[in-house]
Parts: structure tokens; C-alpha cells; sequence
């Protein structure tokens, strides 16, 4: 099968208004007779659902949360970019471009992220207009900011709390429509198989995650907003609910699972502190602006800070390594994200790491505190500085914070093309879902702007040109295909259930992480990987002989709902490892230790490897099948990333 | 640290329910509650009981999905905090804990410590937004916004739905929920617009709910994890009385 | 009219009321007690069972009492209507509430306050109002009923004193909350008022009941 990314013809800056005119559309009379099932909605999925009912389609949207303002888009803390150039500082919609395909170290189509930084622009006004109180300035006009090295200042943002602002200006469009009649919310209900019948998505079946009910739903078309997949990593900034399955179950009925290696690690998280540790707080990536990344020079000298008898602030200032600042003279602790994860990670593997676990390195305000004034630093950060003590018990004022990477984003996801439409006809996958825009890494605030881009702006024109061509009969639920997979629901969960092991699935999950983390995170190496392979397909085995479920179906069952969804991280894990062994270089938040320049820095493979890896699911136990997507290149010139 | 602690089991919206008492030991200060939580529940699971049911999901105090009414508290002692937020250092050892679901009628217990809060959705529904489709909107910078009124209509925004509000009010009453949507879309010009109508149908909507009626105590603020402020409701206040007796709705 | 049923009956529309009938109240009071200062006048009540005279039979104070009368009255059903509301919005109670981490203690109780004070009322309203209409009061030197008598004899039983006194820390609670409550319902917040609001409502929360207060201690002492 030969992917067809159908990226319109025509120079860059044309293809979108090309494409919007020669897509195809329906009559607004007969929208109504199209229904669109939305899974998820955070950004992505709350944008969509509510912009396709707006346009007329009867829209059906589900969460696994009690509500749909819950999704955990609402957790983005830093901003959104956009191409405004409000700044007048050199932005451009190609700028942006430029900046989201170099940073995504040329593994992203030019098509998709030139559409992307074009209706960026479109994002804030909507925003603004659905009373979004993003930051402004003293004369009334809206704030940006730098972020995360970014040369002009193009980052929207509502104090550290973006994302929350975006979400529920998004769900209160989507809750407009819920009152018009032609959004039907269903909240508590999770996803657990796509239906295809003639190989279009048809529908989905779904368990009520109060009252154990499987549920068919039949529609003209599917769109899966679903998420990402940090969680596989059982430690990361997701939300502890953040899931995998609906993608994951689409996958195994036909849809391409694109570049899941590509996982990007967020450098300021606060570090693990214990077994029971049960998630990763993120700390909002602006603390680089002004605080510095050091450890002790010598491991002796972490040591005694890890035993608590030298106070960090008593460290001489020759005794410390400002690691970042003297391996990165130019850009210091602004250096992206991959590289500022991967020489945390140098330096606690040296043994340099300054809490009890060994796995944190400082990063320190006094000399901003000394240099801006404590309150400067205060109207900055204040709320970031709180919460860090609330975590932690310690006083960023006057002790450096410690923090350490952890797994943010997932870059990879489900392969769409231009349109957002999977392989499979009918089956759309948006934001964090899918893998189209952000290539091997993401730049920070880009996340947002791409959920919204999809669900504001890129599905309500592209899913037309599908429902065109589609008869107005629904699906009977009734129909086979809909009780075929309704029992293969049924049976996992049966499966699950009976198995009444001797361990938790928590244990599972952790320990599925602990592998990932190892061998598949920030630093992955041919050796390490294939173990890991291995460590994945036995701890599966062992899962499905020795899980411990209680309850039955039939009521709210937070053991099960785990079960199904680790179940399924364990599958999706070994894909991820097999994604990372085959590309052999490095680039983005894939980092093969064999593929480095001198100077330890990630090296591409351009030759070999500027495709998209679209993996086809086979059968359980059985290789997946690699489909290449070639990546060309006409608009930008391939360099070698360098941050010397 | 060693605990007791006295939790609310509840199998479903129809059981009766109970307190029953849990041990706990080696509970670690630098545990949130939720971790502690989940320690005991790993404990359950291996003694095959069934696990304590919470809702919680970013675990960062921002998705307000956690609802734990602790010795007495929504969100336990800490001011500011949600749930996820508390951590173990803000109790002694040997204490007892008490653990109990939100308590409303809008709020039905679901199972255990987790609420159905959907009440707060179709309050929303009622009037929560400002009816722009997608497209055709101006320039995001063609009406500007004093910056001290984006400020505080942000303050109002930074609801997080939890519905601690609620639970600490003596009457169940809803207002500090929605009085910040009112307050966020009334102090802003893109709001401004449906302000009147809003007000109304919101003020309708959480009456239906079966939410009580404010008595001004200040609980739901001192409560609230984001500090929504007290004013919200005054502002809530007048936008009903003023649309009530001055539209022609 | 069905919006201003509506507006009425809404859980704003309520307090609305609550908080104008207060309102109303609150102004009573101060009228009320310049009227007692006159219980301590040294004329051996002439004034004083003259003004009695003068607001019994006067059509306009009359009229107005009426008023008072209908609000004081509307200010209990209603709070009681209130009361039952709110207690229905949590059919099932908390074991453990711990009320003083969040709001005063007078915010919480309300209902008690207002429950004692009407009990109070009754009292009072019993051993003056009741006299003065329907009693048998004999007539002082200007020929008025000489209420002051009734008041002066009453003010001379010491546990009758103490009813008064501690009714009146009851009020004072009541207003402490009361006063300013009553703004903010009727949407009255704001950064530059509501802290001189509030602490008018503490210095009126306590000089008015403490002024009711003082009148049958003196006259106990005085006796």
C-alpha cells in the first residue's frame, strides 16, 4: 500500500487556499444528515466538535472525564504561538514555518506545517473572541513573549495557565453547541474499538465507564482526538487518565501508527522523589530565561549535597559546572529541550545528580535574584515558585530548585495526510493524536496552536471532501461489524477479569515504564533497545498471566479501566522500540548514542532516513509492517542543527 | 507516618454508604494525597478488596477533576490547593483522617469519594460562552482591553470546575462557580455583548440544579483552590437584578 | 409580571429580599433607640410616655409601622424559606465539618441568631407593645398611658435585664454579618468600599446593641 500524503500542488503559500476551493463540499441542507463521532476533547477535540456542529453536522463527543473541560490540554502552563508579528519584529507565517520545520529537525511535511503557521493567525482572533483573557499590555493590545529560544516574540499567553484559557474558551463553544442540540456529550465513556465495515470507519464502540455498558455508536465519520501517548512511560507531565487506546485500537484495525519513537523530553520537571511517585509536574520551561543549570563539579562533592552535608548555596563558585553555559556558549540554558534533557541525564549518569535518587540537577535564581531584584523575580515566576514549594518543601528564593527531565509530548501518532484522514477512509486523527506537524521534536507552544489548527481551521474543510462522496444511511449498530466488535470488547474484558493474578496492574505500568524510560528514553542505543524489546514482550506475557483485576464489568471499575489501557501501552511500547531500532540516526527527541557528531550532537541520516515511518499492524506477536512516506523538501535547505 | 483514616465507601449512586476505617503505614511527607491514596489502594487490591474510587486526572491542580472533602475541608487543610496539591507534610503522624465525597444534591456520589459534577456542564450550557462560530471573527487586537480588566476577567477565568465551592458552602450553593463565568464575559467587550441573557439563563440553570443559596459566609473563596474572589458574586448579583428589571428578555 | 415572580423567587431574588428588609431593620434600629435615650430622661418619663403616645397614635407612624411589621415578618419567612432550600441542596451532611477554617462563625448561624432574636422579639413586643394597646396602664401627670412605669418596673428584675443584654450580644452577631451582607447582595463590592463597608457594619454591629444594652442596665443600677 503506497501512503498518499495528497499535499496539494502549487507553490507553498498557495496550497491551503488551493486546496480549501477544490475540496469538495456539502450543501449546508444536508449536513445535518452527517454524523461525526469526536473522541476526546481537549483542544483538538473540543474545537472540532464544536466547529463541525456549528457548520450544521450532528456531532456525538466523548471523554473518558467526568467532563469535558477536563482534558489535559487544560494543563498547558506557557503559551501559543502565532504569526501575528504584533511585535514587529521580523515574524512571518513563514517564519513560523521555517522555525516549526527546523526545529522538528526536518522530519515534518512542508505542506502541513506552512498550513499550520498560516491559520495560526486565525486561532488568536477566535480565541480573543470567544473572551479568552490572554495577557496585554498597558495600552490595551495583546502580550507576547519569547519562548523556548525562539528568535521574535510570537507566544500568546494567559499568565501560566494557556492551555486552561484555550480549553475552556474551546468547551465553551462546545457546550453552545451541546444547547443548540447539536452536540450530545458523553462524558465517563472511553473508546475501545473502531468499527470498519468495507474499510471505512464506521463507528465506535465504547464502554460507560459508570455503568460497565459496552455501547455501539454509528457515524459517517470518526475523528480521534485523542492524545498522546507519554504515559507509556507510566512517569511523565500527562494526566494520570492520559491514554492511548482509542489510537491504539485504531491501529490495530488499519490505521498506520507514524514515528512513535519520537518522544519529546521536557528539561524542567521536578524530580522523582519516591516509589510512589505517581506523575511528573512540569516547570514552566520560561524558568530558563533566568535561572541557571549547574551541578557540582566533582561526584564527591553531590554526594555530600545528596547527604545533605554542603547546602547548595554554600558551593563555591568554582566548585560548580554550569554545564549548559560552558558547553553552549551561545545559547547557555536556552539550548532546546532534547539537549537540555539529554546532558541532565550526562551528568546524574556521571554521578553528579543532587537529590536522594541521584536524577536531579539545580537550577538556580540567586544570581536573577542578585541582578533583577527579588521582586522582579517574584512578578516572573511567583506562582511557579509556589507551587514548586507546595511540591517540594523547599524555597526556590533561597535554595536552588532541582529538577529533572521527564516525558512531555509524543510526537508520533497516527499517520494522516494533508487532510487529517488516516489511511483508513472516514477515520480522522487530530492534535497530539496524530503525527504530522512537529516531526522529531516540537517547539514549545506549538502544541496548542496545532490542536486548535486542526480543530478550528484544517477538519471542518477537510472532512467535507469525505462526507461528500458518503450515502446519508447510517450504520445500524445492529449492523455485524458493530457486534463483531462489540464482542471482541466483551472478551478482552472477560480476559482481563478472569485472569486474577497475584500483581496490580500498576505494577505492570510501572514497570513497563522503568523500561521505557531506560532504554527508550532520552538516549536510546541499538543494544539497549533490543534488550528492551525483549523485557516489553515478557512483561506482556506475564501481564496477561499474572494481572490482578478486581470487580466485575459492571460497575465503575478503576482497575479495569488501568487494565485495558496498560494492556494496551504494552503492545504500543514494543512498537515504539521497533520505530527507534529501525531509524538508524538521530534526530529530534530520538537520540541514537551511535549517531552523534564529535561534539555529541544529535546527527541526521537525510540519505537514509527523511521519510515518515508509517507502521501497519499485523497481528499480535507478529512484525509490523513499515511503510516509507518520503519527506521533500522544497523550501527549505536541510542544515545540521548546532547550538555552539 | 503512620495514619488512620475514616473514608467514605459508597458502592454506587444507590447504596447507602459507609465510613470505614483504613491503617496505613510508611506513608512518605513527600506523597500527595492522592499518592497516599494510591498506596493504600495497592494495598486493598492485594488484601482483593476493592480499591477506593476518586476522581483525579492531571495531577497538577489544574484539570479540577480531584474532589476529596478532608477532615472537614474541600481539598483538605492547605489553602489554595486542590487535592493533588496536598502533600503528607501537612499532617502529623498518628493522625486520623477523615475522607468524604463532595456533599450536594447536584452532586450525586457515583461511587466512593467521585461525584457527578455534570451539573456545573449544563450551567455552562445555559449561557457560559460567547456565541461566535469559528471563522469570521476581527483582528484579535482590533478592540484593545485595559490591561487591569484582561487582568481581572482572567482572575475570574481561572476556574478550575472542581466544585470545592460547593462543597464548602454550608447551603451547596453554587455561586462563586457561576459568578466567574458571568464575571469573566461581562468584564470583557467580547462578552458584553449577550450579558444580560447570560445572566439570566445561568442564574436559572444552577437554580434548577438544586444548588442552595449564598449566605455570603466566604467559605467557597477561603476553599476555592484558584482564590476566586467574593466580589464574583456581587458582580453576578447585579448583572441578574439589572438584566431582570432593565431588559426587555 | 411573571419576570418579577421569577426575579423574586430566583435564589438571588431571595437574598435580595433578606438583604432589603435587613437593610430596612438596620435603619429601624437607629430610630428605635434615639426614641429609648428618652427612657433616661429625668422627668420621670413624661417625655418619653409623650413620644409613646405620639408613635401609637400618629396615621403616618402608623401606616409606617405596618410596613415594619410586614417586614420583619417577611425577613423570617423568608429566611426561613431559605433555610429549607439550602438544606434540601445537601440531603446528606458531612461527618466532619470544619467551618471555622473558612468563614465566621456568625456567617454560618444565622438562622440561630435570627431564631433568638425573634424569640426576644416576642418577649418584648409581649411586655410593651401588648401593654401599651390592649393593658391596663395607668395614665401619667400629662395624661398619657404611662408606659415608662411598665418599662422601669420591668428594668428592675435582673433576670429580665439579662434577657435583654444577651439578646443583644445576639444581635450584634447577627449585624456583624448582617450588615454587610447585605450589600454585597445587592451587588455592592468594591475595592475602594467594601472594607469601609465592612467595618462600619463591626462598629454598628456593636454600638447599637450595646446602646439597646445600656439603657435597662442604667435603669437597673439607677433604681
Amino acid at each position: 500500500m503506497k501512503l498518499e500524503s495528497k499535499i496539494p500542488e502549487g507553490p507553498l503559500a498557495e496550497k491551503w487556499t488551493n486546496h480549501k476551493f477544490n475540496v469538495k463540499l456539502v450543501n449546508p441542507a444536508n449536513k445535518r444528515k452527517y454524523d461525526i463521532i469526536v473522541v476526546g476533547t481537549g483542544l483538538a477535540g473540543a474545537s472540532a466538535a464544536a466547529s463541525l456542529a456549528e457548520l450544521g453536522y450532528n456531532v456525538k463527543s466523548f471523554c473518558f472525564q467526568d467532563s469535558p473541560r477536563r482534558a489535559h490540554s487544560i494543563a498547558a502552563q506557557g503559551g501559543i504561538n502565532a504569526a501575528k508579528n504584533y511585535q514587529n519584529d521580523g515574524d512571518s507565517v513563514f517564519r513560523l514555518f521555517y522555525d516549526t520545520i527546523k526545529g522538528g529537525d526536518y522530519r515534518s511535511r512542508e505542506g502541513n506545517v506552512y498550513r499550520l503557521a498560516e491559520v495560526s493567525v486565525n486561532i488568536i482572533d477566535q480565541c480573543v473572541a470567544q473572551g479568552v483573557p490572554f495577557a496585554r499590555e498597558y495600552g490595551g493590545l495583546l502580550a507576547n513573549r519569547s519562548f523556548g529560544g525562539a528568535q521574535v516574540s510570537r507566544t500568546f499567553y494567559a499568565r501560566g495557565q494557556t492551555g486552561q484559557q484555550l480549553l475552556l474558551g474551546a468547551y465553551s463553544a462546545l457546550s453552545r453547541q451541546v444547547a443548540n442540540g447539536k452536540v450530545k456529550l458523553y462524558p465517563r465513556h472511553e473508546m475501545l474499538d473502531l468499527v470498519t465495515i468495507d474499510g471505512k470507519a464506521k463507528g465506535i464502540v465504547t464502554r460507560n465507564l459508570i455503568t460497565g455498558e459496552i455501547e455501539s455508536h454509528s457515524a459517517h465519520a470518526v475523528v480521534l482526538a485523542s492524545g498522546g501517548y507519554g504515559n507509556v512511560f507510566y512517569l511523565s507531565t500527562n494526566a494520570m487518565g492520559s491514554n492511548a487506546t482509542a489510537a491504539w485500537r485504531a491501529h490495530k484495525k488499519g490505521a498506520f501508527m507514524a514515528n512513535p519513537c519520537y518522544t519529546q523530553i521536557h528539561p524542567t520537571c521536578i524530580p522523582v522523589s519516591g516509589d510512589h511517585q505517581s506523575k511528573l509536574t512540569l516547570m514552566s520551561e520560561s524558568l530558563r530565561n533566568d535561572g541557571r543549570v549547574w551541578v557540582p563539579k566533582t561526584k564527591e562533592l553531590a554526594e555530600k549535597v545528596r547527604k545533605g552535608e554542603i547546602k547548595p548555596r554554600d558551593i563555591d563558585e568554582a566548585d560548580r559546572d554550569y554545564y549548559l553555559e560552558r558547553k553552549y556558549p551561545a545559547f547557555g540554558n536556552l539550548v532546546p529541550r532534547d539537549v537540555a534533557s539529554r546532558n541532565a541525564k550526562y551528568v546524574c549518569d556521571e554521578g553528579r545528580g543532587v537529590n536522594d535518587t541521584g536524577k536531579a540537577v539545580f537550577l538556580d535564581f540567586r544570581d536573577a535574584i542578585k541582578r533583577d531584584g527579588r521582586d522582579t523575580i517574584e512578578g516572573k515566576y511567583g506562582n511557579l515558585f509556589d507551587m514548586y514549594k507546595q511540591i517540594t518543601g523547599d524555597n526556590p528564593y533561597e535554595t536552588p530548585m532541582k529538577i529533572y527531565p521527564a516525558v512531555h509530548y509524543t510526537m508520533g501518532g497516527l499517520w494522516v495526510d494533508y487532510n487529517l484522514m488516516t489511511n483508513v477512509p472516514g477515520l480522522y486523527a487530530t492534535g497530539e493524536s496524530n503525527f504530522s506537524d512537529h516531526g522529531a521534536n516540537r517547539l514549545g507552544a506549538s502544541a496548542l496552536m496545532q490542536g486548535l489548527a486542526d480543530g478550528y481551521f484544517v477538519i471542518p474543510y477537510t472532512i467535507g471532501n469525505y462526507l461528500a462522496g458518503e450515502k446519508y444511511e447510517k450504520t445500524p449498530v445492529d449492523h455485524e461489524a458493530f457486534k463483531a466488535a462489540e464482542k471482541t470488547v466483551k472478551d478482552n474484558i472477560d480476559k482481563l477479569l478472569s485472569i486474577k493474578g497475584s500483581k496490580s496492574v500498576d505494577h505492570f505500568h510501572k514497570e513497563l515504564g522503568k523500561i521505557m524510560w531506560e532504554y527508550c528514553g532520552m538516549s536510546r542505543t541499538a543494544e539497549g533497545l533490543t534488550r528492551a524489546k525483549g523485557m516489553v514482550k515478557e512483561l506482556r506475557d506475564e501481564f496477561w498471566k499474572n494481572v490482578k483485576v478486581l470487580g466485575s464489568n459492571e460497575e465503575f471499575n478503576s482497575s479495569l479501566e488501568k487494565a485495558s489501557r496498560v494492556a494496551d501501552f504494552l503492545e504500543l511500547g514494543e512498537l515504539m522500540i521497533d520505530d527507534a531500532l529501525h531509524r538508524e540516526e538521530s534526530c529530534g527527541g530520538h537520540f541514537r548514542e551511535e549517531h552523534q557528531t564529535e561534539e555529541g550532537e544529535a546527527k541526521r541520516n537525510d540519505e537514509d532516513f527523511a521519510y515518515v515511518a508509517a507502521w501497519e499492524f499485523k497481528d499480535l506477536d507478529i512484525a509490523e509492517e513499515l511503510h516509507k512516506e518520503e519527506l521533500n523538501f522544497e523550501n527549505v535547505k536541510l542544515t545540521q542543527r548546532s547550538y555552539k | 507516618m503512620k495514619l488512620t483514616l475514616k473514608i467514605w465507601r459508597q458502592k454506587n449512586t444507590n447504596d447507602k454508604g459507609a465510613f470505614k476505617t483504613y491503617d496505613i503505614d510508611g506513608v512518605s511527607p513527600d506523597m500527595s494525597f492522592l499518592e497516599m491514596i494510591d498506596v493504600l489502594n495497592e494495598q486493598l487490591i492485594e488484601k482483593d478488596e476493592d480499591p477506593v474510587h476518586f476522581d483525579h486526572d492531571c495531577r497538577e491542580g489544574i484539570c479540577g477533576m480531584c474532589s476529596m472533602y478532608i477532615n472537614g475541608e474541600p481539598h483538605g487543610p492547605l489553602k489554595g490547593v486542590t487535592t493533588c496539591q496536598l502533600h503528607m507534610r501537612s499532617f502529623s503522624d498518628g493522625e486520623t483522617i477523615t475522607i468524604e465525597p463532595w456533599r450536594a444534591k447536584a452532586f450525586p456520589v457515583v461511587k466512593d469519594l467521585a461525584v457527578d459534577r455534570s451539573a456545573f456542564d449544563r450551567v455552562i450550557q445555559a449561557g457560559g460562552y460567547v456565541s461566535v462560530n469559528t471563522g469570521g471573527t476581527p483582528d484579535a487586537n482590533e478592540i484593545p482591553i485595559p490591561k487591569s480588566v484582561a487582568d481581572e476577567a482572567f482572575d475570574a477565568a481561572t476556574c478550575i470546575g472542581c466544585g470545592a465551592c460547593v462543597a464548602a458552602c454550608k447551603n451547596a450553593s453554587a455561586m462563586l462557580f457561576v459568578s466567574a463565568k458571568i464575571s469573566q464575559l461581562s468584564m470583557l467587550p467580547q462578552g458584553q455583548v449577550e450579558k444580560s441573557e447570560r445572566a439570566e439563563k445561568m442564574v436559572a440553570q444552577m437554580d434548577a440544579e438544586g444548588f442552595g443559596a449564598c449566605t455570603n459566609t466566604g467559605a467557597c473563596s477561603a476553599e476555592c483552590p484558584k482564590g476566586i474572589d467574593l466580589k464574583n458574586i456581587a458582580r453576578m448579583n447585579r448583572e441578574y437584578l439589572g438584566s431582570k428589571m432593565g431588559s426587555s428578555n | 409580571m411573571s419576570w418579577l415572580t421569577d426575579t423574586l423567587t430566583s435564589s438571588i431574588g431571595r437574598k435580595v429580599i433578606m438583604s432589603l428588609t435587613g437593610l430596612f431593620l438596620i435603619i429601624f434600629l437607629i430610630v428605635h433607640l434615639s426614641g429609648n435615650f428618652q427612657l433616661l430622661m429625668d422627668d420621670g418619663g413624661l417625655q418619653f410616655n409623650a413620644y409613646a403616645k405620639f408613635m401609637t397614635s400618629n396615621p403616618l407612624i402608623k401606616f409606617t409601622s405596618y410596613g415594619l411589621y410586614a417586614f420583619i415578618l417577611l425577613h423570617i419567612i423568608m429566611s426561613a424559606v431559605l433555610a429549607a432550600k439550602n438544606r434540601k441542596a445537601r440531603p446528606v451532611g458531612y461527618a466532619k465539618v470544619k467551618g471555622s477554617a473558612n468563614s465566621a462563625w456568625a456567617s454560618r448561624n444565622m438562622g440561630i441568631l435570627g431564631t433568638v432574636i425573634l424569640i426576644f422579639l416576642v418577649i418584648h413586643m409581649r411586655s410593651y407593645w401588648y401593654e401599651m394597646h390592649w393593658g391596663d396602664i395607668p395614665m401619667d401627670a400629662a395624661g398619657n398611658k404611662d408606659l415608662f412605669k411598665v418599662v422601669s418596673a420591668s428594668f428592675a428584675q435582673w433576670w429580665y435585664v439579662a434577657i435583654y443584654v444577651v439578646s443583644m450580644i445576639f444581635l450584634a452577631f447577627h449585624l456583624s454579618h448582617g450588615f454587610s451582607s447585605a450589600f454585597q447582595t445587592l451587588g455592592v463590592n468594591h475595592k475602594k468600599y467594601t472594607p469601609f463597608i465592612k467595618g462600619l457594619g463591626i462598629v454598628y454591629a456593636i454600638l447599637i446593641p450595646a446602646a439597646f444594652a445600656s439603657i435597662p442596665l442604667y435603669m437597673f443600677f439607677n433604681n
